[in-house]
């Protein structure tokens, strides 16, 4: 391909999935490129499948067996007449052999070359050659078989980071405090690097405890040209994943951003890097150490395309534009010259984003795939979401919902924003960490700038917001006034009566809601004037039914007018307000007896798969111990006894699949003789 | 169909007067359901709940679909008289998993469920409402059997406390009417078992659920039914229990073996549902219900059931204390229709008694409106009308404010006598259902011929302002005194017309209490007294309640022209 013939991409592939994988169609379809999209079998409802012009199945469940199979994914791009291919991040984007058969394939390959995959793909390498660069990197020891690992550790000395050469996204990743953990860690980041990446190779580094994470966004053409686009910080980590981004870094100032930025351009010079890439570096004060180049558009790139600025001179005139970096990177694989220098680019305000996952910030993030029930983002805010109301999360892949993302003049104003947009964002349906987002985003320390890695373990922001107050007694009112008018307009027989009409004084309508582990009993009456007297707890209201229709309803509430929305799950009402969401379920009004909870009885925390049972029926146990042991999100969960007594029941079998909730084991409370 | 044009000045003095009167009554009403819903009053409520236990309201209002409507039928039995205002009994037509049901019981905060004659009345015109309007029957069972002291538990509606001598005399007058109200005779008794297996038969399921004891002839009750849900722990259901037991055979019979919920469903077979708690066997009453694969006979609602145009707040200041101040019925029929929609029959004819077409809940009506006494016209009008509904399968209401036909040489022999017995043969032999409301008088003969309770009528109500009664106390007070004075005569004798004037004075006042719509509705005389405000509602659930039935006329003859 001579470099200097433009030759556009008409149809482009996505190697992946989710958001990323929507937003890379958004762009091309805006730059009036064709997509098409692949997708694994539970991917089959996903939006990115049908905004896609043309969606071709995997067919597969896994990972291994889809998105990450080269010949599935070729194969696809041949059946579709597909001329180029957007890997996006994760998957194969960092996949040396897939981008050299795009390549010999005759596609364009929309990121770096294959050889400068190659050779940062191996993090102990790439140090290496950085290092010829002059840029500062961490001492680091490979851990090959039969390698002293203790001695190891200590010759870089604790805490010492166990990290997957292939690796990425966390996975792969142990920090080690002492010794004695060291073995298991190994073991374990060992086990998790084969199963993501085929790769087990692992190495030591040095583990800086409160560092800052900081990294250089990098664009390259094909003909040399190579600029940053400033940095971002994503210091705001747990599990080793990143959760909160920013761009520019409160961290640095004008020179130390030259420095560092000088520093990335080296490095991608080294490597003779084109497209978009990133180079990490960890930040400590003003020293900073080079981590790894990642040779792919990163999850985070949106706070850089809100902050960046292109000045330009067109027709006479100064110009001001936003960069796209898709776009950019489409321009460059299409083989444009990036037609700037770093001196037109600059900074305007200050971007966070955010990432909402399904996981559970009361058990340590724990992945919470499900149904997002219900999903509608709030204004004043960037989503970069791969969700719909109704989307699954499965337990297959990455459960990141959306990322979100604000833009403000400053850095205050941006997370006053954010945290605003969160909470005012409707996702209902399963566990996930907004609230967690929005603690950390108006917690002092955050707000201080003070985020480094360990910032979670330090300032430990709220993992949970439970609606309190008048804010809970109007969700509560919400759902029960929804349900109630619901109920009237599906009544088969006499529906066109007020609602509880009674001609002598009968007891009011009663139900009782559970938020959490408080019972909240309610009691309404309908009024001849068609308003309802109601009490919530000890709060007594009067309440006007303005409207409430289609998931919606309307409520003047003692002269206060509130809009809500509430819909069903189950037994549950989510309902979502100003105040944010709230599921609340509503306690059956004639119980079934015994139906209610399964005493002894544990259940699945999540959906997985049983790795092993390690009891059966009969055999005595004590408090603590090992039950079973389930594999979900490719992680391993253990279910041990809560208490000592005997098992009485087994319901699954290794290799059982096995829904969240599931009953697992039955155990019947004995003290161990 | 044509809009009412109303021409209510509620501005006009009456009008407000009557307003003052009717919310002083309605005031009085509201008081007086209070009371009923206090059942056995508080303390005994407490009893009841530390004994894990509910009262008859709760346990309706937890068999009932949430939010939907209840029609408690006479709800004030009693009132006035030495039994609980309520009599501790309720009975209603409500709504379970969207089948309307008559659902009745006996309130065990009331004297332990005591039967008395004017619930064992409400009972069975529970079972008369099932009947006739094919309504799926569901029985609370839990009574302590007859009442025998005759009342004095806690009581609701007097103005003041009764003396001791007072509390006396009401005790012995309430035994008296106790015994002679709930059975004439013991041979007489016992229809109520013969009405439940009769409802069965006509294949109208019948529901009971046994909150506690039903010994003796109330095993029956269980017995007869189709579905018998027993609660653990709390039905004992047997012909005699221990202490009857003890003294027929000397058995010495524990009470669960002999009677209990457990061995019912697991050995006699007599009960069908083992429920573990109250909640759980109204949750199972739910559940027999829903199965019951109900269709209702008569059509559903037809017609557009937008609310009336003008506002039924309006119905408070049309009637007040004075019945002999006319109002037009029409202004009734603007607040009670579908849109205010009436289409009027023969209005230039017979104009004091208003005829015509509308729907109530888009149920599809005829409806007859006394304007005045009923002459021969209107009474021909009136026996027309009612055979052309018959005609096309309409129901009939008849808003009655009505102090009887003419009377009158004149009236004799243009034949309103004869007219009057067209106008009785038509309203008898009509077999849509009839609904009546009585909004001002309702005396003698104008009683039958607009549908009185006696004639077959499906539901009746009482506007607070009502009157019932043979003649008007007024009338009834002056014909009681022609009469004496001319048998004074026929004898010779003088006539004291002093003593006359205070027994006149004394009659009257006892009749014009008499005749007073809440001594009727306390008789269960009448369904219920109820708020004119909620009369299309009322009328509207009435209506629909008959539509479990076939809603068919009869086919015996063609209309008679008049």
């Amino acid at each position: 391909m001579p470099n200097d013939v433009i030759q556009p991409i008409r149809r482009l592939l996505i190697a992946n999935r989710g958001e990323i994988a929507r937003r890379i169609i958004r762009t091309a379809h805006d730059s009036g490129v064709g997509t098409v999209a692949v997708y694994a079998d539970g991917d089959v409802g996903a939006p990115f499948v049908t905004e896609a012009d043309t969606a071709i199945a995997l067919n597969g469940r896994t990972s291994a067996d889809t998105y990450l199979n080269v010949d599935k994914v070729l194969a696809a791009c041949e059946r579709t007449g597909a001329d180029a291919v957007h890997p996006g991040y994760g998957f194969l984007s960092e996949n040396t052999a897939f981008a050299d058969a795009v390549d010999k394939a005759g596609m364009r390959w929309v990121g770096p070359s294959a050889a400068a995959i190659a050779a940062m793909g191996d993090k102990l390498s790439a140090k290496r050659i950085i290092e010829e660069a002059t840029v500062p990197t961490l001492p680091a020891i490979e851990l090959k078989a039969g390698e002293d690992l203790g001695a190891a550790a200590e010759q870089i000395g604790y805490p010492v980071l166990v990290k997957a050469s292939a690796g990425g996204g966390g996975r792969g990743m142990r920090v080690v405090e002492s010794s004695a953990e060291l073995e298991e860690a190994v073991a374990g980041a060992r086990r998790e690097a084969g199963a993501a990446f085929g790769d087990d190779t692992l190495f030591l580094e040095r583990w800086v405890t409160s560092a800052r994470h900081v990294e250089i966004q990098i664009l390259g053409d094909n003909f040399g040209n190579v600029v940053h686009l400033f940095e971002r910080e994503c210091s705001i980590q747990r599990r080793h994943q990143k959760i909160i981004e920013e761009a520019p870094s409160p961290a640095l100032d004008d020179a130390l951003r030259a420095r560092m930025g000088e520093a990335a351009v080296a490095a991608a010079r080294q490597i003779g890097y084109s497209s978009a890439g990133t180079v990490e570096f960890l930040l400590d004060g003003q020293d900073f150490w080079f981590l790894e180049v990642n040779t792919r558009l990163q999850v985070e790139h949106p706070v850089t395309e809100e902050v960046v600025r292109l000045s330009r001179t067109a027709m006479g005139r100064q110009m001001v534009a936003r960069l796209d970096l898709v776009r950019e990177q489409l321009r460059i694989a299409e083989g444009e010259a990036l037609g700037y220098t770093q001196a037109d680019l600059g900074l305007d305000g200050h971007a966070i984003e955010a990432r909402l996952y399904a996981e559970d910030p009361d058990r340590d993030f724990l992945p919470a795939p499900g149904t997002v029930v219900e999903w509608s983002p709030a204004p004043g805010a960037r989503f970069d979401s791969g969700v719909e109301s109704g989307s699954q999360v499965s337990q297959e892949f990455d459960p990141m919902i959306a990322k979100v993302i604000a833009h403000a003049p400053t850095r205050r104003e941006a997370a006053a924003k954010l945290a605003r947009a969160l909470e005012q964002t409707r996702l209902q349906g399963l566990r996930n960490n907004r609230d967690f987002l929005v603690a950390t985003l108006r917690h002092p320390a955050f707000i201080a700038g003070d985020t480094t890695t360990d910032f979670i373990e330090r300032a430990s922001p709220d993992r949970k917001r439970e609606l309190a107050g008048q804010d809970l007694a109007d969700a509560i009112t919400a759902a029960a006034m929804y349900a109630q008018a619901k109920r009237r307009a599906l009544a088969k027989t006499l529906n066109g009566f007020p609602s509880g009409w009674h001609n002598s004084r009968m007891p009011p309508e009663r139900t009782t809601y559970r938020i959490g582990d408080d019972e909240i009993p309610v009691e309404y009456r309908s009024l001849r004037n068609g308003s309802f007297a109601m009490r919530v707890g000890e709060d007594e209201r009067s309440v006007v039914v303005c409207g409430s229709e289609r998931g919606e309803v309307d409520l003047e509430i003692d002269g206060r007018r509130v809009q809500m929305s509430v819909s069903a799950l189950g037994e549950n009402w989510l309902v979502h307000g100003p105040a944010g969401d709230a599921e609340i379920e509503e306690l059956p009004r004639l119980p079934v007896p015994g139906a209610l909870d399964i005493k002894g009885g544990l259940t699945a925390p999540m959906p997985g798969n049983v790795l092993a049972t390690h009891v059966g029926v009969g055999d005595r146990v004590s408090a603590g111990q090992l039950l079973l042991v389930l594999e979900a999100m490719k992680m391993q969960h253990r279910i041990t006894a809560p208490f000592d007594g005997s098992v009485t029941e087994l319901h699954v079998a290794e290799g059982d699949q096995v829904d969240n909730g599931a009953l697992l084991v039955m155990l019947e409370e004995q003290d161990v003789v | 169909m044509p809009v009412l044009q109303s021409r209510l000045d509620t501005r006009a003095e009456q009008y407000q007067k009557n307003r003052q009167e009717m919310f002083a009554k309605l005031e009085l009403l509201d008081e007086l359901y209070e009371q009923a819903a206090q059942g056995g009053g508080e303390e005994a409520m407490a009893r009841l709940k530390s004994r894990e236990k509910m009262p008859v309201r709760e346990r309706v209002a937890h068999v009932l679909d949430p939010d939907s409507p209840f029609l408690e039928i006479s709800p004030l039995a009693a009132w006035h008289s030495h039994f609980t205002i309520g009599s501790g009994f309720t009975v209603g037509v409500g709504v379970i998993e969207d089948v309307e049901c008559v659902i009745l019981g006996h309130d065990p905060s009331v004297q332990a469920g005591a039967m008395n004659h004017f619930n064992s009345k409400k009972l069975m015109r529970g079972l008369e409402i099932a009947r006739e309007n094919r309504l799926p029957y569901v029985q609370f069972v839990e009574s302590a059997g007859a009442d025998l002291r005759g009342g004095g538990g806690r009581r609701g509606g007097e103005r003041k406390p009764m003396t001791p001598e007072e509390e006396r005399l009401a005790f012995e007058r309430g035994v008296a009417e106790s015994l002679r109200g709930s059975t004439g005779h013991f041979a007489e008794s016992g229809r109520l078992f013969y009405e439940i297996t009769e409802l069965s038969k006509m294949r109208i399921p019948t529901i009971s659920v046994v909150f506690g004891v039903s010994t003796a002839g109330g095993a029956y009750q269980p017995g007869m039914s189709d579905y018998n849900i027993f609660i653990r722990g709390r039905s004992r259901v047997s012909l005699g229990g221990p202490p009857l037991v003890k003294m027929a055979t000397g058995e010495d019979a524990d009470g669960e073996e002999l009677s209990g919920a457990e061995m019912h469903t697991t050995i006699s077979g007599l009960g069908d549902y083992l429920a573990e708690s109250e909640l759980d066997g109204i949750r199972m009453c739910r559940e027999v219900v829903r199965h019951l694969n109900w269709r209702k006979l008569g059509p559903g609602p037809s017609m557009p059931a937008d609310p009336p145009v003008y506002d039924p707040d309006e119905l408070i200041g049309l009637v007040g204390e004075d019945l002999t101040i006319p109002f037009d019925m029409r202004e009734a029929i603007a607040r009670i229709a579908d849109g205010s929609r009436f289409e009027e029959f023969k209005p230039l004819y017979g104009p004091t008694l208003v005829c015509g077409w509308a729907s109530i809940h888009g149920y599809p009506i005829g409806i007859l409106g006394n304007n005045g006494v009923l002459m021969s016209e209107s009474a021909e009008k009136a026996s027309q009308f009612i055979q052309l509904c018959n005609q096309i399968d309409v129901p009939l209401l008849f808003l009655h404010n009505i102090t009887g036909y003419i009377v009158g040489t004149d009236f004799e022999q243009r034949g309103i006598t004869k007219n009057g017995s067209k106008m009785i043969n038509a309203v008898s032999n009509s077999t849509v259902p009839h609904i009546i409301v009585i909004c001002g008088a309702s005396y003698g003969a104008g009683n039958f011929g607009m549908s009185g309770r006696a004639y077959g009528t499906r539901f009746s109500y009482t506007w607070p302002t009502a009157k019932i009664a043979v003649m008007g106390p007024k009338q009834q007070a002056g014909v009681m005194t022609i009469v004496q004075r001319a048998a004074a005569q026929r004898r010779g004798l003088d006539f004291d017309e002093e003593a006359n004037a205070k027994r006149v004075e004394q009659v009257e006042y006892q009749l014009e209490e008499q005749s007073k719509g809440l001594f009727a509705t306390s008789r269960v005389a009448d369904d219920g007294m109820i708020d004119p405000r909620d009369t299309r509602d009322i009328i509207g659930m009435s209506l629909s309640a008959c539509h479990n039935n076939e809603v068919l006329g009869t086919k015996e003859f063609g209309t008679w022209r008049m």
